[in-house]
């Protein structure tokens, strides 16, 4: 008798104990997203999202960052959806499953995947800026420093490395949706292999391609380590070009709290661009979300 | 008695898979214009037979093929052989209706359109006459624009047909076309098949019987991926040389 109270004691203090751990993450979630929306909430206005930053930036808005995030995102896009889907189509329609070449690609894509994003950065300053645009400027002009520093160009390209496996495994995951017998009956109306590809399965799997597409731009509007060395900028007075250094939501935030001349005067700006920031990555990633979400029962359809 | 010519004929052919024997030595000829019916249990190589004609295997890895494989007197396994062209002529109806998700019309245009052919009046007027060589014009010319996926699984079956139709095949193959469909999709599409033989060769894979009875001229009965006996319909369903296709055909194994 006392055993089996005890026994139940035991049990419900185990219970607790773990439900007590996962309200713990609510509550996590809960107070960031209520201090950053309570401390931001009030900053977000047309003008803050439009005007460029005033009186060394402790006033005005943040414009430029969002152009730079913007602009960043859509040149990585242009180069990684195009890539990671030319590789996504290599891996199911034409590599052997079990493959040699096929097991080696998936095995860099999972690396590429887990490498911390700081690592990308000092590849990008490395590859990009020191071997490629070193390399352009002595060969076009006369060895004078315009590519050969960091610039919108390299950061994108750099983050497009980066988002690179996003896109890969989503298109990947879509092409594979699409069901083999019409390959079969694409083939079997004298279609080629590429026509097949081009008609037929792409066509199938666009929503795919549109998920790894946002999620790519997700996480790429949210990191800040890869565009460090590469090229974001602490303020630029213009808007930026290919070859210029950029700003940046994310690393608006840092700059902001770490290096500022008055940091506490600086507060309602950085709760307002963070609550940007954070507005902008749970959109994204709610399309995400609901378009994969869309696939997955047109599969089981 | 007239002559009539042999479109499709093997010589000794076999085919492995990864090394594994799953037909074994098949000589057999198909004539033109006629409906050959292939019968046997399940795995006894009678659809793997039906896909070595238009080298639906070549898809798969690790199939191999001995043999000659002729249609039109040519051997289609020869190096020179163009697939692309092959499967222009030898058309495919597979198992399960598998129509794109595109309207009716480009369903059925798309194999014209693959093979370069753009003008709209010419795209129109192959697109009509497929639909009804494949008798389903009636029921979907007021909505061609509309996507094939809302058709019923008979229609759909038929729509296929009418999109390999459209290629303007010699022979098109039928992988069990109406195994999946109710009695009334099944007997349109039995009637078709009759229809279409005065156009095409047509050879049939089918798991019925009767059907087979029904519609065609010639029946091969396929066994452990041997061909036990091959001859008119009529004699293979009334007076079979070999006990085994008796015993297949009165239902006693398969």
């Amino acid at each position: 008798m006392i055993n089996s109270f005890r026994k139940n004691i035991k049990g419900i203090v185990i219970e607790g104990i773990t439900l007590f751990s996962a309200l713990i993450i609510i509550a996590i979630v809960v107070i960031m997203l209520s201090v950053i929306v309570i401390g931001g909430k009030d900053q977000l206005s047309w003008e803050f999202l439009t005007s460029f930053p005033t009186e060394g930036m402790t006033k005005g808005g943040i414009f430029p960052a969002i152009y730079g995030t913007a602009l960043l995102v859509i040149i990585m896009s242009i180069a990684a959806v195009p890539f990671g889907t030319v590789t996504a189509i290599y891996l199911t329609e034409y590599a052997r499953e079990n493959s040699f070449i096929a097991k080696t690609i998936r095995f860099a894509v999972r690396t590429l995947a887990v490498i911390p994003s700081i690592i990308y950065g000092l590849f990008g300053l490395g590859f990009f800026i020191k071997f490629v645009g070193s390399n352009i400027d002595g060969a076009f002009f006369g060895g004078e420093l315009r590519w050969g520093q960091p610039n919108l160009l390299w950061a994108s390209l750099t983050m497009s490395l980066l988002t690179l496996p996003v896109v890969i495994v989503s298109v990947e995951e879509a092409l594979k949706t699409v069901p083999q017998d019409l390959r079969a009956a694409s083939l079997a109306l004298g279609a080629t292999k590429w026509q097949t590809i081009r008609k037929v399965v792409v066509p199938g799997s666009i929503s795919g391609i549109m998920t790894g597409t946002i999620l790519a731009v997700s996480r790429g509007a949210g990191e800040v380590a890869p565009i460090l060395f590469t090229g974001a900028a602490y303020y630029i007075a213009t808007l930026p070009g290919l070859s210029d250094q950029f700003m940046v939501l994310g690393y608006h935030i840092y700059v902001l709290t770490t290096q500022s001349a008055n940091v506490d005067q600086t507060l309602p700006i950085q709760f307002g661009t963070t609550c940007v920031l954070l507005l902008l990555t749970f959109i994204l990633n709610m399309s995400a979300v609901i378009l994969r979400y869309r696939i997955r029962k047109k599969k089981t359809n | 008695m007239i002559m009539i010519t042999d479109k499709i004929y093997t010589e000794n052919m076999s085919l492995y898979y990864s090394g594994k024997i799953a037909l074994n030595n098949i000589s057999l000829k198909i004539p033109e214009k006629r409906v050959t019916a292939f019968i046997g249990p399940s795995g006894c190589g009678k659809s793997t037979f039906l896909r070595s004609l238009n080298r639906m295997n070549d898809l798969i890895d690790g199939v191999k093929i001995e043999g000659k494989v002729m249609i039109d007197n040519i051997n289609i396994y020869n190096k020179n052989i163009d697939v692309v062209n092959l499967r222009k002529k030898v058309g495919m109806v597979f198992q399960k209706s598998n129509p794109f998700a595109k309207s009716v019309f480009e369903n059925v245009a798309y194999g014209p359109k693959i093979n370069g052919l753009n003008n709209k009046k010419q795209l129109d007027e192959i697109v009509e006459r497929a639909l009804k060589n494949a008798a389903i014009w009636d029921e979907v010319k007021d909505r061609l624009g509309d996507s094939a996926m809302g058709l019923s699984g008979g229609q759909q079956q038929r729509l296929c047909i009418a999109r390999t139709l459209a290629v303007n095949p010699e022979i098109v193959l039928m992988d069990e076309p109406a195994s999946a469909l109710d009695p009334l999709s099944t007997s349109k599409i039995e009637e078709l098949i009759v229809q279409l033989k005065e156009n095409y060769t047509i050879v049939i894979v089918t798991h019925n019987m009767q059907q087979a009875a029904r519609i065609s001229d010639n029946t091969a009965f396929f066994y452990l991926g041997e061909l036990i006996e091959y001859d008119r319909t009529k004699k293979i369903f009334t007076n079979p040389d070999k006990k085994q296709t008796e015993d297949y055909i009165t239902g006693r194994f398969g």
